[in-house]
């Protein structure tokens, strides 16, 4: 089955005022620079954005901040964004911060079928405040539901008509369980390749899971901490 | 004297046992990595999708699809491997991870921990603290004794939001080891010339103090 699209603007066809979309990335590691760009074109409103971070004041979804684009936030962590930082302490962002572990399991869950789970991450914390605590093998736990999305937009390293995807170094992270979760799943890729090209025994996210597939244009691919050694 | 950030490390290093998955948190547990004991053969687990961690590259080699938790630019270990963030967080949830080292705001005497948000100031959130502490078999937190101010952080109850609740079993500060049992704080090692004195004043949680308390070995 063919996926592929012309480029980004068919890609994103479709996206419109006050959906849920998932990004992936951690970091600006793995992040759809591409989709994001076009997003901040299309100028598309009240967006509920899933991510596990927010990205850098001018790069990643600091760019949708910018704009006053993103109505909620949905993350685990947001520490390097004055400016979503300012917008949260403001009350003009609505942000609802998850423990990393859940957020990558309730976007799978989306994925896989499974309505809710229980975990022990947050038990105890305003994280736990208005969710169902059980006891498990005498330790308690929380109910987390899991997370679905209008769109999933991902970021591979390689990928192939059919949809077929291989991640790179932790440019994996949240891109595989989040294009489970979107009802339509775009991935945006560096190289695209024709069907037969990639070894099917290394494949991580099968084709079936995705919607949509390009070749972005460009990759700029920005180190948030460039840290080394001296030789 | 009190420690430096490297001898808080240095001394965490030495909790250090063979064939131990580890996960450093940002900041003092990042540079634990410096001070693996001679003969110790650990692995690094970075949460955000490896095993096998291995130094910061060469200037010239940083690739920016491999990096820590921290965001920071890293290499990987032969026999290291990859993996997406459901995966990475079943070994922690899953207990397969043997040792979690990570920083705190504050810790409270029931083995409480806060360490992600200052209610109206500072939230940066959680990133994987919660499923760490709510999961990990040991934890060690890596903490100044006492805030800017003077202020212990070494408490009754926490004042912040937590991050877990009764999960620490063992805190080293710049001044003292302290272990958590029974819902006390128990003081186990002093830093080299550091009084007993010091610590209890600067501790505001209970302190069981023994007769004699050694001095750490660093």
């Amino acid at each position: 089955m063919n996926k592929v699209v012309k480029n980004v603007e068919q890609a994103l066809k479709g996206v419109s005022h006050g959906m849920t979309i998932m990004l992936g990335g951690f970091g600006l590691c793995g992040i759809p620079e591409n989709s994001i760009a076009h997003l901040v074109k299309l100028g598309v409103k009240n967006l509920t954005c899933i991510s596990n971070n927010a990205g850098v004041d001018d790069f990643g979804l600091g760019l949708l901040l910018q704009t006053k684009q993103i109505k909620k936030m949905i993350s685990s962590y947001v520490g390097e964004n004055d400016e979503f930082e300012r917008q949260m302490l403001s009350g003009e962002l609505e942000v609802e911060l998850i423990p990393q572990g859940s957020l990558a399991e309730r976007c799978r869950a989306g994925g896989a079928g499974i309505p809710a789970f229980f975990t022990p991450a947050g038990y105890g914390t305003e994280v736990a405040e208005g969710k169902e605590v059980r006891i498990f093998n005498g330790k308690p736990h929380i109910l987390e539901e899991a997370l679905y999305a209008d769109f999933a937009i991902v970021k591979a390293w390689k990928g192939d008509t059919e949809g077929n995807l291989i991640f790179k170094g932790t440019a994996r992270n949240f891109n595989p369980m989040m294009a489970m979760a979107g009802k339509i799943t775009i991935a945006e890729v560096e190289e695209l390749v024709p069907a037969g090209e990639l070894d099917p025994n290394f494949i991580h996210t099968p084709g079936i899971f995705v919607q949509r597939i390009f070749q972005g244009e460009k990759f700029e691919k920005r180190i948030e901490q460039r840290t080394v050694r001296q030789k | 004297m009190a420690l430096d950030k490297n001898g808080i490390a240095k001394r965490i290093a030495q909790e250090l046992k063979n064939g131990w998955y580890v996960n450093l948190g940002i900041g003092i547990p990042t540079l634990v990595a410096n001070y693996i004991p001679e003969g110790i053969d650990v692995e690094f687990q970075s949460e955000n999708g490896i095993l096998g961690m291995g130094p910061f590259p060469f200037e010239g080699e940083e690739d920016p699809d491999l990096i820590n938790a921290g965001k920071q630019t890293v290499t990987l270990r032969a026999g290291a491997s990859l993996f997406d963030s459901a995966t990475s967080f079943a070994m922690i949830r899953g207990q397969h991870v043997q040792l979690t080292v990570l920083g705190a705001m504050e810790v409270s005497q029931n083995g409480n921990i806060a360490n992600w948000k200052i209610p109206g100031k500072m939230v940066k959130g959680m990133g994987g603290a919660m499923d760490l502490v709510a999961s990990a078999e040991n934890i060690i937190v890596a903490m100044m004794h006492t805030n800017k101010a003077g202020e212990s952080k070494i408490l009754k109850e926490c004042t912040l939001p937590l991050t877990g609740v009764g999960c620490v079993k063992k805190v080293v500060t710049e001044i003292a080891v302290l272990e958590i049992k029974d819902g006390k704080f128990h003081l186990i090692e002093r830093a080299p010339g550091v009084s007993v004195q010091e610590i209890i004043d600067k501790t505001e949680g209970e302190l069981i103090v023994p007769d004699s308390v050694p001095e750490m070995k660093i």
